[in-house]
């Protein structure tokens, strides 16, 4: 079935530079599986589309659990450049979370 | 050399900015052995060489003197040191602010150390005649057609000269822009014993810097599970427990809100960060893959299993310049019809600017409605007709009198434009600086930091 990333993973992200990096935490290792195999960086770009304009570049931490996205280019301008609103990508976490994932029927959910 | 078994280090601001309520609760609500502040951003570093440019005295965070001046009385009975970067690019007037304040109070006989030379803005020339090309991290670019136009220039300096002066009796530890881990770990190195040889430990302390670095972040602030937080209004600030052998406890003072488990530390160790394997600091190298945390206990994290590699021959250097102009001001726009009339009243600026000879081009202007979903664009879905929303309206640009005179047409849509706009209560926006970086590295060899530790 296809879930929210919400129900399997939490985030935090921040400014780095021009760009932001994007935290996403899994809540299980079976949910890290999840992450680790669906969270691409083609599929991450394409949904932070309207939001990033440079490459997306992924690293793995498995010991937490964790992957870690920087968006390059998301933030309208690097230093105090940017007139966003948003212009630290405080909440690119939250936006990534709206992700969609495929787990099997009996996945154990968070947030559910 | 003190020998101890555990040392609690907590820290008290993750910004120039944080609540004065986090280190006044912390040295008031348990245990502590140091109370360590992290007042600098890179931004932060230009506005205090500006301020100080104006007056000789400023250039330092003075949220620090405020909150000496609370915090002292109890850090004596407890015998707390305190560590901060509060120095900005003005240390020795720090200093001084501060033993006033010491003074003021009437307590004797405290110690305070300056570590200074992190700050090379004046020595830039001669360091780049000396063969430091200074070149852009990101660009390749070398910093010599552009040093005229820099404001700052701070080397991010590590763990050893705060140690120095805490060799020397220092009580309160005040640095320039030594890096957010770096001031959490030298108590540690100073308590412990550990010299620069120890990658591993330094690596630990390292993660335990970045875990607290940003005070509550680790402790429930900014969580994703928001509705697991008890009592954010009381939400207690970090404290690491360290032990000699680099393994430390993330946790937060008794009967204090907020919450410390694997997920919201965890959460911390995400921030801000790039290549997991290879977190490069003035001190170390260290490996967050390395980390292994466990839940000890209720509102306990224990860390342990870091390694590191011993650090690079540089230091980074951050490098900032005044780069051109932005302004933006905001109006609320009340419904029927909300975003139609926002966007009409964006319009209706650039049209009447353009009339009196103030021209924008289309990729000059910047519009942005606040209830549309302007912080995930294409991600959520924006509500069909919001009830009101906030215009945001601005430029940037190299012309400051240009933006000015954009800045001078937002209010009086007020009573010149469609009906219900309304929350122009800050009045009329005014252009101020862009402050871009330039990251360099300079070798290590060059920066010469000195340690001066005198008692009040």
């Amino acid at each position: 079935m296809k879930v929210a990333l919400s129900k399997i993973a939490y985030s935090r992200s921040g400014d780095k530079g021009e760009g932001s990096n994007v935290g996403v935490v899994a809540y299980s290792p079976e949910g890290y599986e999840v992450i680790k195999s669906q969270l691409t960086t083609e599929r991450v770009k394409a949904h932070f589309k309207d939001i990033c304009f440079g490459d997306v570049v992924r690293y793995e931490a498995p010991n937490i659990m964790a992957l870690n996205f920087i968006l390059h280019d998301s933030l309208g301008g690097g230093g105090s450049e940017s007139l966003k609103t948003d212009a630290q990508g405080k909440t690119h976490g939250l936006g990534i979370l709206y992700m969609e994932v495929e787990v099997p029927d009996d996945f154990p959910l968070t947030n559910d | 050399m003190p020998n101890k078994e555990k040392v609690l280090i907590a820290n008290g601001q993750g910004f120039w900015g944080d609540s004065i309520l986090g280190p006044i609760r912390l040295v008031n609500e348990g245990p502590l052995d140091y109370l360590t502040l992290d007042y600098l951003a890179e931004v932060t570093m230009s506005i205090m060489q500006k301020l100080k440019g104006r007056d000789p005295s400023a250039g330092y965070a003075t949220d620090f003197v405020k909150m000496v001046e609370r915090v002292l009385p109890k850090c004596r009975e407890k015998n707390i040191k305190i560590v901060a970067n509060a120095g900005g690019v003005n240390p020795q007037a720090c200093r001084e602010a501060v033993a006033d304040t010491i003074r003021k109070l009437g307590i004797k006989g405290v110690k305070i150390g300056v570590v200074e030379g992190d700050d090379i803005l004046t020595d830039l020339q001669s360091l780049i005649d000396s063969g430091e090309a200074f070149k852009n991290m990101d660009t390749g670019e070398s910093l010599a057609p552009y040093v005229d136009k820099v404001m700052s220039a701070n080397v991010y300096i590590g763990a050893e000269p705060i140690v120095e002066a805490l060799q020397q009796g220092a009580d309160i530890v005040i640095t320039g822009r030594a890096t957010d881990p770096s001031v959490v770990l030298a108590p540690m190195m100073y308590e412990f014993g550990w010299t620069m040889d120890d990658f591993h430990k330094l690596a630990a302390g390292t993660i335990a810097g970045h875990i607290v670095e940003c005070g509550a972040q680790c402790t429930g602030g900014n969580f994703t599970n928001w509705r697991e937080v008890p009592n954010m209004a009381q939400m207690g600030y970090p404290v690491i427990e360290a032990h000699p052998d680099g393994t430390f406890v993330v946790t937060k003072h008794e009967g204090t809100g907020g919450l410390v488990n694997l997920q919201t530390v965890s959460s911390q160790l995400v921030y801000e960060m790039g290549d997991p394997s290879s977190y490069i600091t003035p001190d170390c190298i260290a490996d967050f893959t390395s980390i292994q945390l466990k839940q000890e206990s209720d509102q306990r994290v224990a860390v342990s299993g870091i390694t590191g590699s011993k650090a690079t021959d540089t230091y980074k250097v951050s490098i900032s310049f005044q780069d051109g102009f932005k302004l933006v001001g905001q109006l609320t726009v009340a419904g029927p019809d909300a975003v139609e009339k926002a966007k009409l009243c964006a319009d209706i600026v650039f049209d009447r600017v353009a009339m009196d000879g103030v021209e924008f081009a289309p990729e000059e202007r910047f519009v942005e409605i606040v209830g549309t979903n302007v912080c995930h664009a294409g991600i959520a879905t924006p509500p069909s007709e919001p009830a009101e929303v906030i215009l945001r309206i601005g430029a940037k640009g190299h012309d400051r009198a240009k933006l000015n005179r954009l800045g001078m047409e937002i209010v009086p849509l007020v009573t010149s434009g469609p009906p219900g706009v309304t929350g122009f209560a800050g009045g009329r926006p005014k252009a101020t600086d862009i402050i871009s970086y330039w990251p360099a590295l300079i070798s290590k060899e060059k920066v010469k930091c000195s340690v001066s530790v005198e008692e009040v």
